[in-house]
């Protein structure tokens, strides 16, 4: 198989609060043969304050990066945070098809910017170029009985004209990663609800509400662990899950990996490369029943 | 059940504001008479139970140039940006992209109402200029100081320093005096 290689973007968050999904996605694009040519001196996207603030202001900020990657000589940015996918892919889309408003944004840049790559998430290749075949030819240590939910969160795959990816309102992409490695994924109807975004600093109270619906969903159905495409949906429903349970007099326990993580386990790469001890709720019960239910068969 | 939060009555001819509706719907680039108010967008809004204003509502009293109450609403501010309106609007309106630009609108003319959100956003983006990425140890420092909350998510601390979760210091990328003049050629061309 011939590599593939991409721009990468890995967002602010990868070096911070979601550093595991940052290592895990690096350790499984390797394993997968996915060259990711980190964008040299790339800068923050602007993430949601940005455009709740200005529309070419967002823009410019991340039209930096397109043109960064431009520069690099690739045609496709790949990023795992679906709010930097978002805003990178608002920013290329606009710039592109307004002549007014690429020169709004040009006056604020240093250099004017040429043609703009697309940009699509990590899981979009995984799923899309590579396939659920050859993941699963992958596949060294099945998660064999673990129960999960995917949960996709608002944006991955939403508003579909933007995003031109997997359904808006049923996406299957991680269901069909996850059964590739293994897992039994359950049938979760709030796979695209709101877990509350970034109102957890500002009005806790919200998303309380929010993320402590979908651990209580995810906990009657049975799953063991819940599994996450995004840094900011991650950090509410496992950093913030014991608020949700002191808020909500409740008592989950469930572990929430990043899919990358999950994938990377499967295919036998070593714990230190997924950064499993980064996650707040304990995973070890959930991977311990793994090797349980394969000694069992 | 009783309702979570207390939604008000507007009047539906009072002082309609027409240069708004026309600013609203010339900056996000929508047709906003296309909104029949199906519901649709409400009955999708993860947000309704704690918006003061129902987006629906919202963009009724757009269409009838209702400028006060529109720009003074929570509702605008606790817009989580999920664009499940946006998905399922039949008339195809970018009713996040709507409520974004109502933002910006607000915050042009001094409103907001969700102070501590307003707070975070300005914290953040004052971490962008700054640093060129988003530093998130400084972030929550300045919404503290912003906003005298000392006590805001105290208890996340130990969860996360033993992980190495948390930076002490910004990563310096040598871009950042270019993020730095985005920001003030921005300020300068005010768009």
């Amino acid at each position: 198989m011939t590599k593939h290689a991409y721009a990468y973007y890995p967002g602010c968050s990868g070096q911070g609060t979601s550093m595991e999904y940052e290592r895990s996605t690096r350790a499984v694009c390797e394993a997968l043969g996915i060259q990711l040519d980190e964008i040299p001196d790339w800068s923050c996207c602007g993430s949601t304050p940005a455009h709740a603030f200005d529309h070419t202001l967002s823009a410019a900020l991340s039209g930096r990066n397109l043109g960064l990657a431009a520069k690099q000589g690739h045609d496709c940015v790949l990023t795992p945070c679906p709010s930097c996918l978002t805003n990178l892919k608002t920013a290329g889309k606009h710039i592109s098809g307004d002549e007014n408003f690429r020169d709004k944004v040009n006056r604020l840049l240093d250099e004017p910017l040429g043609t703009i790559p697309e940009t699509k998430s990590v899981l979009q290749v995984l799923f899309e170029d590579l396939g659920p075949d050859w993941i699963s030819e992958k596949v060294k240590r099945p998660l064999t009985g673990l129960k999960v939910v995917t949960y996709y969160g608002c944006i991955l795959t939403r508003p579909p004209g933007l995003m031109e990816f997997d359904s808006e309102e049923n996406p299957i992409s991680m269901d069909m990663l996850m059964r590739a490695a293994g897992a039994e994924v359950l049938p979760y109807p709030l796979k695209t609800e709101c877990c509350g975004a970034s109102h957890g600093v500002a009005r806790k109270d919200l998303v309380m509400r929010l993320s402590g619906r979908l651990l209580d969903m995810a906990d009657s159905l049975g799953a063991q662990a819940v599994v996450t495409a995004c840094p900011l949906c991650q950090m509410n429903l496992d950093l913030r899950q014991s608020q949700v349970n002191s808020a909500n007099s409740a008592h989950y326990k469930l572990p929430i990996f990043y899919y990358t993580q999950l994938l990377g386990w499967a295919f036998g790469l070593p714990d230190a490369s997924l950064g499993l001890d980064k996650l707040c709720v304990d995973p070890g019960p959930a991977l311990r029943s793994i090797a349980a239910n394969e000694d069992a068969a | 059940m009783p309702p979570d939060t207390v939604m008000q009555t507007v009047n539906l001819t009072d002082s309609p504001d027409r240069t708004f509706t026309n600013r609203i719907t010339e900056e996000s680039g929508q047709n906003l008479s296309l909104c029949y108010q199906c519901g649709n967008c409400t009955a999708s809004c993860p947000y309704s139970f704690g918006f003061d204003i129902p987006v629906s509502q919202i963009m009724r009293l757009l269409q009838t140039g209702q400028k006060e109450p529109v720009l003074t609403s929570s509702s605008i501010w606790l817009c989580a940006s999920c664009t499940s309106c946006t998905t399922r609007c039949p008339n195809n309106i970018d009713v996040a992209k709507v409520m974004d630009v109502l933002r910006h609108e607000a915050r042009r003319q001094g409103f907001a109402k969700e102070r501590r959100v307003k707070a975070f956003f300005d914290s953040f983006l004052d971490s962008v200029r700054r640093h060129g990425r988003v530093f998130e140890m400084g972030l929550m420092v300045n919404y503290i100081r912003k906003t005298g909350r000392f006590w805001t998510d105290l208890e996340l601390g130990p969860k996360m320093l033993p992980k190495g979760k948390l930076a002490f210091k910004p990563h310096q990328i040598q871009g950042k005096e270019a993020i730095a003049r985005i920001f003030e050629r921005f300020e300068k061309e005010g768009f």
